[in-house]
């Protein structure tokens, strides 16, 4: 098992460096300038020239990406162009805030798609099935933004149950805090969990074909246990994999839900910082996300493992 | 019991009202970018610093200059010195005292600190000289009408200036000497700032308590209004400028800007401008085909004021002699005609946001009759900057947030070496008189060098002025005594909130 996870970290380390060299070019590649933005509306000609020096955007590319990678090595990702806060600091500041917002999103995404994926396999082509299947297409084709802002118009403006947006930290005041999140997380959630309600029926449909099933069914098991212990337990590889792949696009999607709601998280902070082109910001942020993306993968790696004991021999 | 429980009950809500009437939550359009007036660019930040900071003077609704910091002021007969008396026993809000000394501290660093974005307004200042305690003087290279103006924004907002020695702090934990204090910012949330109890004119501000509250989306601002999360917001959208009026709990309160949206032309910027539209024909022709008012009335929502200047009617400047804006699409074609065109084909950059595509689409439509033929380019901000700077475009639709001083307006836009002048416009004329009203003393004598300006303007076209910016508002009831600049800060003298 150390092996797999020391062979895993090592392939993570060239697909950072690819990962960090396509986003500082493809940056460059953006129209606009960075000191322009900065320089405000005045457009001051002097100062955009100091900008520029001092922050080595006069340099070649490849000088700034030398530069950029040899403060990273130090654990300095650099200041933020627009508010001259480090990017490090600024990290740490909205990446608990997008970790509240992903981690209740899954639970969201994982208490409506399993059952409900679980259940309609079960059933499958009685109404349950069809009711699921129906819930999960509208999931899947109601857009994020649009769902949200119906939200806030009925839940928080016309019934006053829950705050319309912004962000409570839980150390401040833990139950607002996590009141404050449910609808973000419920929208986030809602989508994935239609894409994993999908993915877990077809992986228990496949899985309650098989033969051991009938066998465990002919012993006289009972339903819930063939189902669940049997059947569910086969099934969680392709769904586990599946949750894995889901995380990078919860953090996509995180970046739409926190625009509508305005919770100041990382989705927020790489928005902002691509439309002020704030390079620092941009690389430091997508470098973390690159990075969670390889550890939550690696984890699923490691969850195979734990799941499937076939897997420890191989 | 239950007669207890009442009275706790009570008690709870009455000081929960309390707490309450002491704090506004105030919705911004977009987060704040450095708390630094030094540095500042954009224009949520001034309505933080309008809290935060103050500056030497102030202006009035009707853009007259009055003392906050400096109780008055004399300039030489040379035009050259500017002299202000300081208001006395003000104390900055770490407890320093405020001084002529803190004056001139405050416009050095704002001179010369390497990325203050405030040099080329204080370009005309040689010096400050510190006469005595109370009085400060600014001498000056040439005589600069717009200074004082200019005073009453950032560059002559004053921070404590035992903080510069952190840099980096001043932006994050900023002292000045303002009604309230700053207490806290989480970047994309919130600021909050508390009243500082040792302000000069603290009983003037009933208020305990600001959080600004940045919502980028329009919808989503109101929506927090309406559901009680927010006390006031700036800048509704139009196109919810209707519901809010018909909405009992909320008040429209707009005001028009010294800010306004235009469309310049690339006349000279490099290859890429469009030959017709170096005509001046092509282009009044192309001014002419523009409805303002149906742009106000179907975009607008009636609070978008059509304009033919770039100057607010409040200005003591605007010239009531241009002929107002009106439309007419015969004489247009019939200017193209003239100069040799049936159809003109014009790629037209715009920003891309919702209210701009609204009214280039419009544009396009109305302009079409005329035989222009506008194909659309949306860009982001930092993509326009770009192309109106190395002269990548035809025509351009933008906005200027504006300034107090009519300088401002109208200068870096229209003179040949203007900063802002995208489309290079060039008449040595305009020069010649804009640059002589930056000099003269008398509001008559400016008066009339912008008034010629705005004469040959009007006639060559260089820029076609599509309706001056208007600062829309919306308050919860409970905010009363609220007053609209048009500079668009809020300012919270005398405002309160009734439980």
């Amino acid at each position: 098992m150390l092996r797999i996870i020391a062979n895993r970290l090592l392939v993570a380390v060239p697909t950072l460096i690819l990962v960090s060299m396509l986003i500082f070019g493809l940056q460059k590649l953006l129209p606009g300038d960075p000191v322009m933005a900065m320089a405000g509306e005045d457009q001051d000609p002097q100062l955009i020239a100091s900008l520029r020096a001092k922050y080595h955007l006069d340099e070649p590319v490849p000088t700034q990406y030398v530069l950029w990678v040899k403060d990273v090595l130090h654990g300095n990702l650099g200041v933020s162009l627009r508010t001259d806060v480090p990017v490090t600091s600024l990290i740490e500041q909205k990446l608990p805030v997008t970790i509240q917002l992903a981690v209740m999103g899954m639970i969201f995404a994982i208490g409506i798609g399993i059952p409900a994926g679980v259940i309609s396999a079960a059933s499958r082509g009685g109404p349950l099935d069809y009711g699921a299947n129906i819930l999960a297409l509208s999931g899947m084709s109601i857009p994020n933004f649009w769902l949200g802002i119906m939200l806030i118009f009925l839940v928080s403006v016309r019934w006053h149950l829950l705050p319309s947006s912004g962000y409570v930290s839980p150390s401040e005041d833990f139950w607002l805090s996590i009141k404050t999140m449910l609808m973000p997380a419920f929208v986030l959630g809602a989508a994935l969990g239609a894409q994993l309600m999908r993915h877990t029926r077809s992986a228990m449909l496949s899985v309650l074909r098989t033969d051991y099933i009938r066998t465990a069914r002919a012993k006289g098991l009972l339903r819930a246990t063939v189902v669940v212990k049997h059947g569910f337990r086969n099934a969680l590889i392709p769904i586990v994999t599946v949750l894995a792949l889901l995380f990078g696009e919860l953090l996509a999607g995180a970046v739409l839900t926190e625009q509508v709601f305005t919770i100041p998280g990382f989705g927020k902070l790489i928005v902002d910082a691509v439309f002020n082109r704030d390079y620092a910001v941009v690389q430091g942020v997508v470098l973390v996300t690159a990075l969670s993306f390889i550890v939550v993968n690696l984890f699923a790696d490691v969850l195979y493992i734990v799941l499937n004991p076939r897997m420890r021999r191989s | 019991m239950r007669r207890m429980l009442m009275a706790a009950a009570l008690a709870l809500s009455a000081s929960a009202a309390m707490a309450q009437t002491s704090q506004i939550r105030i919705g911004l359009q977009d987060d704040i970018g450095t708390l630094d007036p030094a540095r500042s660019v954009q224009f949520v930040d001034r309505i933080v610093f309008a809290s935060l900071c103050n500056s030497l003077v102030d202006i009035t609704p009707d853009l007259k200059i009055v003392p906050m910091l400096a109780t008055s002021w004399t300039t030489s007969a040379d035009g050259k010195t500017l002299t202000f008396k300081l208001r006395q026993g003000v104390k900055f809000q770490d407890g320093e005292p405020f001084n002529a000394a803190a004056v001139k501290a405050n416009i050095d660093r704002a001179m010369t600190l390497p990325t203050s974005n405030r040099k080329s307004e204080l370009a005309s200042i040689d010096h400050v000289d510190a006469i005595d305690a109370n009085t400060v003087a600014f001498v000056l290279k040439q005589p600069d009408a717009a200074l004082l103006a200019t005073l009453s924004d950032r560059a002559g907002m004053m921070l404590s200036p035992k903080t510069f020695a952190d840099a980096a702090g001043v932006a994050t934990h900023p002292v000045c000497s303002g009604p309230y204090k700053f207490v806290q910012r989480v970047q994309n949330d919130r600021v909050v700032l508390e009243k500082f109890d040792g302000y000069w004119d603290a009983a003037k501000y009933p208020i305990q308590r600001i959080t600004f509250l940045p919502i980028p989306d329009a919808t989503v601002r109101l929506a927090n209004l309406r559901s009680g999360s927010l006390d006031m917001l700036e800048r509704v959208a139009p196109s919810d400028v209707n519901a809010v009026k018909g909405d009992a709990n909320l008040k429209l309160v707009s005001t028009p800007g010294l800010g306004y949206y235009y469309v310049t032309f690339n006349i000279n910027n490099g290859s890429r401008g469009n030959a017709a539209l170096r005509d001046k024909r092509v282009r009044e022709a192309f001014d002419l085909s523009i409805d303002r008012d149906a742009i106000n009335q179907v975009i607008g929502a009636g609070i978008f004021p059509p304009a033919n200047q770039p100057l607010p009617k409040s200005s003591p400047y605007f010239d009531a002699a241009l002929p107002a804006p009106h439309r007419d699409v015969a004489k247009a074609k019939a200017l193209l005609k003239a100069a040799g065109h049936e159809h003109v084909d014009v790629e037209f950059t715009y920003p891309n946001n919702t209210v701009a595509s609204q009214i280039v689409q419009m544009l396009q439509a109305m302009v079409g009759e005329a035989g222009f033929n506008l194909k659309l380019r949306p860009t982001d901000y930092a993509a326009q900057l770009n192309a109106a700077h190395s002269g990548d475009f035809q025509a351009m639709y933008l906005g200027w947030s504006g300034r107090v001083d009519p300088d401002c307006n109208l200068h870096q836009f229209n003179t040949c070496a203007g900063n802002l002048n995208y489309g290079k416009y060039c008449n040595a004329e305009v020069d010649k008189l804009l640059d002589a009203a930056r000099v003269k003393l008398t509001v008559a004598d400016r008066k009339a060098q912008y008034d010629a300006a705005a004469k040959v303007l009007a006639d060559e076209d260089p820029n076609v002025y599509i309706y001056i910016q208007p600062w829309p508002y919306v308050l919860s009831n409970k905010v009363q005594g609220f007053t609209p600049y048009p500079d668009g800060l809020i300012r919270l003298r005398g405002v309160s909130i009734k439980g």
